[in-house]
C-alpha cells in the first residue's frame, strides 16, 4: 500500500507539472503544423504568466487574469506572425527576440509597478484557480485501489489542468476532422498547393499563430494563477523549450504530445520529490544532478532515441510565390 | 455562346526591368487542344500564371466564353472554370489523393460530409475519364504519372472547362506521356479546352489542333498544327534557322578509356540505386544512358566521378583503377583526365553569385597557370575566361559579370568550356541541354560530337530521348538501377520507351 500511495502522489504531481507543457506543446503544434516554427513558446508563456499575475492582483479576478494572459500572448504571437509571415523574416530570430524581450521586460515592469524584485504581489484565493474536487471524491477515498485513483489522482486539480488534458483530443479533432485543420496541415507541407487551391496562405498561417498564442497564454496563466500564487521572474524556467522538445519527440502528433509531456513531467516530478534519493549501487547523487535530469533526458532523446522525426516540409520557410 | 474559350487582348506584364509579356493577344477555340511553345524565359509560364490569377497583368483584358473577367486570384480563375496542372505538382505529399482533391473545395467546416461526397464524385470522374487512382493512396507513394493524374482530377473536381498543363511530360516515361495524351484527347472529346505548354515540338505536332509560338515575351505566331512543320516552329521559336539534328560521321572507337564493372551504389538510406552495372567506353565514341529521371543515372555518374562512394564494383580510368569503393578523390580524377559536367549546374556545377571568370576555373584553381605564389593570378584567370567566352560564344561576353545573370544556356556553356578545355580523356556529361534554349542546344551538341571526333570517350546521360538518339553511338537503358538493355541509335523510340519503362527489360532478363 505504501508503494501504491507513493505512486499516486508521484502521478498526481506529474499531472500538475505536465499541464503547462501540454498546453505549450499543443500551441507549438498549431503553428509548426502550419509551417511557422516557433521557438518563442517560452517567451509567450512567460508574458502570459506576468500579465495574469498583474491583472489578477489588480482586479482580484481570476477570469480577468486569464483573459489578460491570453491577450498578451496572442499579441506576442502576432508580432512573431508579422515578422515571419508578412515580412518573411527568420522565424528563429523572431522567436528568440520575443524570448529575450519578454524575459527582460517582465522584470523591469514588475519592479516598476510593484517594487517586489520583479515579482507580482501574492494573490489571494479570489485571484487564483482553486482545485476542483470531483463529485463523491471524499466519500470514495476509502474504496481500495479505485478510491485513491479517483480521489487522489483524478480529483483535486485546477480547471486549467482538466482543460489542458481535454485540449489533446480537441486539437486532434480540429487538425484531422475539420476544414481548418486540413488546410492548416496542408499549408505546413506545401503552401503552393494551398495558394493554387484559392486559399490565402498568409491568413491561414496567421490563424494558426493566433491559436498558438491562446494556448500559450493559458499555459502562462496556469503558472502564475494555479501552480503558484503570483508571478516570479523567469518562472517558466525553460518549460517552453521542454515543450518544444516534447513536440519534436512526439513527431508533431497530438496523442504523442500527451505522452511526451507526461514523460517529461514525470521526470520533473521525480526530481522534485527525490532530491536526495539514494540510487542502488551509486548512492546519493547531488540535488543539482536530479534537477538537471529532465534536461539531460531531453538531449538524449532528441539526439537519437526517437528515430527520424520528419518536421512539416514547409516549416521555417516563408512563403514566396515563385516567379 | 462564343466560339472562343479564351481570348487575351493586349496582356502586358513586367517584373522590374524584365518585360515578361509584351502586348500578348491569344485566341483559343473551345473544345480544342492549343499548344503554346517557346524557349525558356519566353514568357509562357508568366502568361499562364496571369490567366490563373497568380499574377496580375499590368495591362490587357481576359475574356472567358466571350465574357470579360477580372481574374484577381486563383479563386477567381477556378470560378471562371480554369484549372491548372503545374510543372511542379501542387500536391501535399503526405495527404491522401482524396484529401488533395478536396483541399480548398471542402464544402463544410467539418470534413465528414464532404469526404463522402468527394469520394462519390471522384468515382464518377474516374469512370468518365478513365483516370483510375486509389482515393486513399498517399501521394508520396504514387509514381509521378499517377500524381499528375491527381492534379488533373483536382481540376475536374472543381468543374474546370479549361485545363492548362505546364510542361506535363517532363517527368513522364514515353508510355506515361502517351497515356496522358489519350486522357487529353478524351477531355477534348467531352468538350473541354486544353492548353498545353511545352518546349517539345514533337508533342505539339502529335496532339494539338493549333499552336502559338512565344519568343522573348511576345506572341510571334499562331498556326493550325496541320499546316505547319517542326522546322517552321523551331525557326519561329528561335528567330533563325536551326539544325534540329546535328550531323555526325561514323564513330572510330579505339582503346577502352573507361571501364565500369559490377558497380553497385546505395543512397544514404541504404536503398540500392545502381545495381551491378557494367560497361566500357572507348576513345572516340559516345555512350548514351537513357532512362526516366531517378533510375540511378545520377548516382552512377556521381560514383564514377568520385563524388559518391560505391558499395562494390570497380572502375578503371585509362587503364588505372579508381578507388570508387574507398576514397576516390574527385580532384585527383580530374588530374587523371576525367572531366565531369554535372546534371545540376546550379547546385554542383557553378557558384551562382561568383563572377563568370571565377566559375570558369572552379575546381582547377590550384593549377599553376592560375597561381601567383599562393595568391590567385587574377589577370591570368580573366584572360583565360575571355578566351573561353570567345570560343564558346558565351553572352554577354563579360568575364566579370555575376554568373546568376547569365541565361541557362550560357551558364551551361560556362561549365562546358571549363571541362572541355581541360583536354580530358573521358568526359561525363549529365543533362547537357536541360533548361537550355534551342539555339544553344545545337551548339552544345556540335561540341559534344567534336569531343568524340578528337578521340575522347564520352558518357552522356540525359532524360531527353531525342538527345540520346541524336548523339550516342551506343545506347544503354537504365531502369531501377540496372542496365536493362543496349541498343544502337537507330532503335525505334517505342522500343527504347518500353525498356525505359522496365517492360522489355524484365522479359530480356528472364530469357
Amino acid at each position: 500500500m505504501d508503494v501504491f500511495q507513493v505512486f499516486i502522489e508521484l502521478a498526481q504531481s506529474t499531472v500538475r507539472v505536465s499541464t503547462p507543457l501540454i498546453l505549450a506543446a499543443l500551441a507549438g503544434l498549431f503553428t509548426e503544423r502550419a509551417g511557422v516554427f516557433d521557438i518563442g513558446l517560452e517567451g509567450k508563456m512567460l508574458g502570459g504568466a506576468f500579465a495574469a499575475g498583474c491583472v489578477a492582483y489588480v482586479t482580484q479576478s481570476v477570469a480577468m487574469g486569464l483573459l489578460a494572459a491570453v491577450l498578451v500572448s496572442v499579441l506576442l504571437s502576432l508580432v512573431h506572425g508579422y515578422a515571419s509571415i508578412t515580412q518573411r523574416g527568420s522565424q528563429i530570430v523572431s522567436g528568440v527576440a520575443i524570448n529575450f524581450v519578454v524575459a527582460g521586460s517582465t522584470v523591469i515592469l514588475g519592479e516598476a509597478w510593484f517594487r517586489q524584485g520583479g515579482r507580482t504581489p501574492a494573490l489571494s484565493a479570489d485571484g487564483r484557480f482553486g482545485t476542483i474536487t470531483l463529485p463523491f471524491a471524499d466519500s470514495l477515498r476509502e474504496v481500495p485501489v479505485l478510491g485513491p485513483l479517483y480521489s487522489g489522482l483524478l480529483s483535486g486539480h485546477s480547471l486549467l489542468t482538466y482543460l489542458a488534458f481535454l485540449m489533446v483530443p480537441a486539437s486532434w479533432w480540429v487538425l484531422y476532422r475539420t476544414r481548418f485543420g486540413l488546410r492548416l496541415r496542408a499549408v505546413g507541407e506545401n503552401p503552393g498547393a494551398v495558394d493554387t487551391a484559392g486559399i490565402s496562405v498568409i491568413w491561414l498561417r496567421y490563424r494558426a499563430v493566433i491559436c498558438c498564442g491562446i494556448l500559450c497564454g493559458i499555459a502562462g496563466a496556469y503558472l502564475s494563477l494555479a501552480a503558484n500564487a503570483g508571478f516570479t521572474k523567469g518562472m517558466t524556467a525553460g518549460k517552453g523549450y521542454i515543450a518544444l522538445a516534447a513536440l519534436i519527440f512526439a513527431k508533431w502528433r497530438p496523442t504523442n504530445i500527451l505522452f511526451a509531456c507526461l514523460l517529461f513531467g514525470f521526470l520533473d516530478a521525480f526530481a522534485i520529490r527525490y532530491q536526495s534519493f539514494a540510487f542502488p549501487l551509486i548512492g546519493k547523487v547531488p540535488v543539482q544532478l536530479m534537477q538537471a535530469l529532465p534536461y539531460i533526458l531531453t538531449v538524449i532523446l532528441l539526439a537519437g532515441f526517437i528515430g527520424k522525426a520528419i518536421p512539416p516540409k514547409a516549416g521555417g520557410v516563408p512563403y514566396v510565390k515563385e516567379r | 455562346m462564343s466560339e472562343l474559350a479564351i481570348e487575351l487582348k493586349g496582356i502586358d506584364k513586367s517584373f522590374g526591368l524584365v518585360h515578361a509579356n509584351r502586348d500578348i493577344n491569344l485566341k483559343v477555340r473551345k473544345g480544342t487542344i492549343h499548344g503554346i511553345i517557346g524557349e525558356n524565359g519566353a514568357g509562357k509560364s508568366t502568361l499562364m500564371s496571369i490567366l490563373y490569377g497568380f499574377y496580375q497583368a499590368d495591362r490587357g483584358t481576359i475574356e472567358i466564353d466571350g465574357r470579360k473577367v477580372d481574374i484577381r486570384d486563383p479563386n477567381a480563375a477556378i470560378a471562371a472554370g480554369i484549372g491548372m496542372v503545374h510543372q511542379h505538382f501542387m500536391l501535399v505529399e503526405n495527404f491522401t489523393v482524396l484529401e488533395n482533391v478536396m483541399l480548398g473545395a471542402e464544402e463544410s467546416q467539418i470534413l465528414n460530409a464532404g469526404i463522402t461526397k468527394a469520394r462519390a464524385e471522384l468515382k464518377r470522374l474516374e469512370k468518365e475519364y478513365a483516370l483510375e487512382v486509389d482515393p486513399d493512396a498517399v501521394i508520396e507513394e504514387l509514381p509521378v504519372g499517377l500524381q499528375q493524374r491527381v492534379e488533373i482530377l483536382k481540376a475536374l473536381y472543381r468543374k474546370a472547362d479549361i485545363l492548362i498543363l505546364d510542361e506535363p511530360t517532363g517527368v513522364l516515361t514515353p508510355a506515361e506521356a502517351d497515356h496522358l495524351f489519350r486522357i487529353l484527347g478524351q477531355l477534348k472529346a467531352e468538350g473541354k479546352t486544353v492548353i498545353l505548354i511545352t518546349h517539345k515540338l514533337r508533342e505539339i505536332m502529335a496532339i494539338t489542333d493549333a499552336v502559338s509560338v512565344m519568343r522573348r515575351g511576345e506572341m510571334v505566331a499562331t498556326r493550325v498544327t496541320k499546316e505547319t512543320s517542326v522546322e517552321e516552329l523551331a525557326e519561329l521559336m528561335v528567330g533563325r534557322r536551326v539544325l534540329l539534328r546535328v550531323e555526325k560521321g561514323e564513330a572510330k572507337p579505339a582503346d577502352i578509356k573507361l571501364s565500369v564493372k559490377n558497380l553497385t551504389v546505395r543512397d544514404s538510406r541504404g536503398v540500392t540505386m545502381v545495381d551491378d552495372v557494367s560497361f566500357d567506353i572507348r576513345a572516340g565514341e559516345i555512350v548514351g544512358i537513357a532512362g526516366v529521371a531517378g533510375n540511378g543515372q545520377s548516382e552512377l555518374m556521381e560514383a564514377i566521378s568520385g563524388i559518391r562512394r560505391a558499395a562494390s564494383g570497380s572502375v578503371t580510368l585509362a587503364g588505372r583503377p579508381v578507388d570508387v569503393t574507398g576514397h576516390a578523390d574527385p580532384a585527383e580524377l580530374r588530374k587523371r583526365g576525367l572531366a565531369h559536367v554535372p546534371e545540376d549546374r546550379h547546385h554542383v556545377g557553378l557558384v551562382l553569385p561568383f563572377e563568370e571568370s571565377e566559375n570558369a576555373i572552379l575546381g582547377y584553381h590550384d593549377d599553376p597557370k592560375y597561381r601567383n605564389g599562393f595568391l590567385l593570378d587574377i589577370d591570368a584567370i580573366r584572360a583565360d575566361a575571355e578566351e573561353k567566352i570567345a570560343a564558346y560564344d558565351i553572352r554577354p561576353p563579360n568575364a566579370r559579370l555575376k554568373t546568376a545573370n547569365f541565361s541557362g544556356g550560357n551558364q551551361q556553356k560556362i561549365v562546358l568550356a571549363r571541362e572541355m578545355e581541360r583536354d580530358p580523356q573521358v568526359l561525363i556529361i549529365g543533362q547537357p541541354t536541360r533548361g537550355v534554349d534551342v539555339g544553344a542546344i545545337e551548339f552544345i551538341h556540335k561540341r559534344i560530337i567534336g569531343m568524340r571526333d578528337q578521340g575522347k570517350a564520352v558518357l552522356l546521360v540525359s532524360v531527353e530521348l531525342d538527345e540520346i538518339r541524336a548523339l550516342s553511338d551506343r545506347i544503354l537503358v537504365m531502369f531501377a538501377g540496372r542496365v536493362v538493355g543496349e541498343r544502337t541509335p537507330d532503335a525505334s523510340e517505342g522500343e527504347l520507351g518500353l525498356l525505359m519503362a522496365g517492360v522489355e527489360g524484365r522479359k530480356e532478363a528472364a530469357e
